[in-house]
């Protein structure tokens, strides 16, 4: 049990680190910076997290399947994610995944462990993505190393409900 | 009871490959390409049939292999990837892998 809050708090420390040099959008960038919305290093510290997600999903990704069956087909390395890789580190399985068959996979977390003690609805949405980012990286981390380059992105519309979508470029 | 061994990377160069210092190297490097392809065959065969964690070792490429050693190898490899200081793509240098590749070749020489 304990071991759960322990990578939330680590988690909400990462972000909140990165997040310290940069607080708000630009306030002195002016008409310019106003519309870009996120800065420079916002930008930056977004990379960061998910490249650190990144890392560890290659690790976990040749750590986990040790004892599972080989993978047959993409939707097999897809449903290992879903199941025990959500399970390994957020300890419940995905609540949902879907595709189109040709690349495009969304997987949607109805109760995302790292959103859930934030809000329940649309307060603050706009800070949700930053919390996100290590988790995207950490998707395609795990992808990466089962042999599937792919993109990440996440997107959440109340929460604690959030959406990845993993799109994977057909050759 | 391992004359030469070798961990491959996606791109297919060498992480870490060593032999016994009586055999040629030269040869091993070639053999190591040659069971490259052979691996790409086995995947590209493989049908839907159940499978196990043994599958993981592709089934044997001569018959006097020990799967018991891939899986030793494909432990502490597994080992090198969780070690925060290693980059995946790097040459690997842990000593820890290179004292079970040790282990695994004494038997030979």
């Amino acid at each position: 049990m304990v071991d759960t809050v322990l990578f939330e708090f680590l988690h909400t420390e990462m972000v909140a680190e990165l997040w310290a040099h940069d607080p708000g959008p630009g306030v002195s960038a002016g008409l310019r910076g106003e519309e870009a919305g996120a800065t420079k290093g916002q930008k930056m510290s977004l990379s960061v997290l998910e490249g650190m997600g990144f890392r560890v999903g290659q690790a976990l990704g040749e750590r986990l399947p040790r004892e599972m069956l080989a993978f047959r087909e993409e939707l097999d390395v897809l449903k290992f994610l879903c199941k025990d890789l959500w399970v390994a580190v957020f300890q419940k399985q995905m609540d949902s995944l879907r595709t189109n068959h040709q690349g495009t996979y969304v997987l949607q977390d109805n109760s995302f462990p790292l959103l859930l003690p934030m809000a329940s609805g649309l307060q603050y949405l706009e800070e949700a993505p930053k919390f996100l980012a290590f988790t995207c990286g950490l998707l395609r981390g795990a992808l990466c190393t089962l042999g599937i380059e792919s993109v990440v992105t996440a997107s959440v519309a109340a929460l604690p409900v959030c959406k990845f979508q993993v799109v994977i470029p057909k050759s | 009871m391992a004359v030469c061994i070798a961990v491959i990377a996606k791109e297919n160069y060498p992480l870490y490959i060593r032999s016994t210092p009586t055999e040629n190297k030269l040869k091993f490097h070639y053999m190591v390409h040659t069971s490259l392809d052979v691996v790409d065959e086995k995947i590209s065969a493989m049908g839907k049939a159940l499978v196990d964690q043994r599958e993981l070792y592709l089934g044997l490429l001569y018959p006097t292999e020990d799967y018991k050693m891939f899986r030793k190898l494909h432990n502490s490899y597994t080992d090198v990837m969780c070690n925060p200081f290693y980059n995946p793509g790097d040459r690997i240098q842990s000593r820890a892998f290179d004292n079970m590749v040790t282990s695994m070749m004494i038997q030979v020489c």
